[in-house]
């Protein structure tokens, strides 16, 4: 697939700003005032702006409204209505802690679910396509949210919750590598099922439909990068989670959580880019392509 | 709407003949033509003339070579458009409502002033039967010709989609194939129509004819292929940035 910066750009930021969003709605850190004022002010340009750069991918964005309608099928739909009722429901919510001094426990309880339900719906537009299966897995789901709250954890400051959250990301995301590298071939869709042709004899791509490249091509088969993946993946675990556990676990000053949150950052940056460069779409089949 | 109905009335689809097909693109061409000048926006292309064309297609035509295990490999031409599925996942991803099936007919259509150009139906089709024209921003499939197949301002023999109007071979066919008795279907039954890619669950409506076995040519050991060896690639290596990239990651 291809790995397109908007979409790497959106799911890592507002993953991380809804994480933050999170731990703030369930009172950790019980700020109020000026110091609420900054938490939540970091919170939503992360959140907000992952959500603007995900429209630059569309054809139309200025129909982009219309993708509220079709909730009762589309995961892309209950996305964007998760998304605007965690922003308003936190949005009040941190107004009563930063303007009024109060805590309005029920609101953040329920901004926290929104949060946590957008990045859930977020990882499912990937997690329901049988034609990449590669995310076609419980895995992604798991994988999205590990990383969402492990990152909330390490960006409210809670040290010892980012440790346990972020290994536990860190392992899911193996998983998640592991079961990816055998699903395509798990799927049981090759060249003999797309052409219907296996019956006869091995199948083989022998002419495109045309000389140049087309949409299916640029969007679906992205083979660049591929050979380094591997390394890329000790980049990005080492990134994302060892070295903020080990910026954590020295001793905590703000230098070093601003450190380990760059880190964590850039890992989980590098996973995104991972996760797109390396999911095959069972549409390469036609071309003789993964 | 993009719940998919639980039944159509009709199975409008087509039926494609592997063993006909001469593989001359003509339906890729009309098909291009007609859906250029008629309903929705225009295919577009890009740097048409230049170093780099590529431009949007409801139709196109791949070539496969088959191998059995004992005899010659077999040239199937292969041409692939939208397959109207029962269970169209594209539908169902669809956030604005744009993509819809319809009851009467099954056909899947899209309507473009409520697309937003996301991208997602065609990242769940696994036929790579949708394409986002890039000029447009909005997607693009194949509508089955649904403004042939009812236009009354047509001579009766060209309401059915320009692919199978077109076509020399008569290796495309076009009607309805929830009704068993129909032509196509009976076509169906009687060659053994396959549906492409079954494990995906889209129970498609267009059928595939598999290809008859072929005469056998004369078996020979002579290498008749002499220039293979000197069509190897010979600009492997990455230049710019991405082979600094390349080279800083191989050190590692």
């Amino acid at each position: 697939m291809h790995p397109a910066p908007s979409v790497i750009f959106f799911s890592t930021f507002s993953g991380l700003g809804f994480g933050l969003l999170i731990f703030l709605g369930l009172g950790m850190p019980a700020v109020t005032g000026l110091s609420a004022f900054a938490f939540f002010a970091i919170a939503y340009v992360l959140a907000v702006g992952g959500l603007i750069s995900s429209t630059f991918h569309l054809g139309r964005p200025e129909r982009a409204l219309k993708a509220f309608s079709q909730w009762r099928t589309s995961w892309l739909s209950r996305e964007a209505w998760c998304a605007v009722a965690a922003l308003i429901l936190m949005a009040l919510y941190g107004a009563g802690l930063v303007f009024f001094d109060q805590r309005w426990t029920l609101l953040g309880l329920l901004g926290a679910a929104a949060s946590l339900g957008t990045v859930f719906t977020t990882s499912m537009i990937y997690a329901q396509l049988k034609t990449v299966p590669r995310w076609n897995s419980p895995l992604t789901p798991a994988n999205f949210l590990s990383i969402c709250i492990a990152g909330g954890a390490l960006m409210s400051g809670q040290v010892t919750w980012a440790i346990v959250l972020l290994l536990l990301a860190g392992g899911i995301q193996i998983a998640t590598w592991m079961r990816g590298d055998t699903a395509f071939a798990d799927s049981g869709t090759d060249m003999a099922t797309a052409t219907g042709l296996g019956s006869i004899g091995t199948v083989r791509a022998f002419e495109p439909p045309h000389t140049g490249t087309n949409y299916l091509l640029r969007e679906f088969v992205y083979v660049i990068g591929r050979k380094h993946a591997l390394k890329l993946r000790i980049i990005a675990i080492s990134l994302m989670v060892i070295l903020p556990v080990f910026f954590l676990l020295l001793s905590f000053n703000h230098w070093l959580g601003l450190l380990a949150a760059l880190a964590h950052i850039t890992g989980v940056f590098a996973a995104r880019w991972l996760f797109f460069a390396q999911a095959e779409h069972v549409v390469g089949l036609y071309y003789g392509k993964r | 709407m993009t719940q998919l109905p639980t039944q159509t009335t009709k199975k409008l689809g087509l039926v494609i003949d592997l063993d006909t097909c001469v593989g001359c693109h003509a339906c890729v061409i009309s098909c291009k033509g007609w859906n250029t000048e008629n309903y929705g926006a225009p295919l577009s292309d890009q740097d048409a003339y230049g170093a780099d064309p590529s431009g949007t297609f409801l139709n196109r035509v791949h070539s496969y070579e088959v191998q059995p295990t004992q005899g010659d490999a077999q040239l199937v031409h292969f041409p692939k458009s939208c397959l109207h599925c029962e269970d169209a996942p594209c539908v169902t991803v669809c956030p604005t409502g744009a993509s819809y099936k319809r009851v009467e007919d099954g056909i899947v259509l899209v309507n473009e002033i409520d697309c937003i150009g996301c991208g997602l139906c065609a990242w769940a089709c696994p036929y790579g039967a949708r394409e986002l024209d890039a000029a447009e921003g909005v997607m693009k499939k194949c509508t089955l010709c649904v403004d042939r197949i009812y236009n009354e301002n047509l001579p009766e023999i060209d309401r059915t989609p320009s692919c199978v109007r077109t076509c020399p071979s008569n290796a495309r066919h076009f009607g309805d194939l929830g009704d068993p008795d129909s032509d196509v279907s009976k076509l169906v039954a009687e060659r053994g129509g396959i549906d492409l890619m079954p494990e995906q669950g889209t129970k498609p409506v267009n059928k595939y004819l598999p290809p008859r076995p072929k005469d056998q040519l004369a078996q020979s050991d002579e290498q008749i292929d002499i220039l293979a060896p000197f069509l190897d690639p010979v600009a492997t290596e990455a230049k710019g940035f991405l082979s600094w990239l390349d080279k800083t990651l191989e050190k590692l």
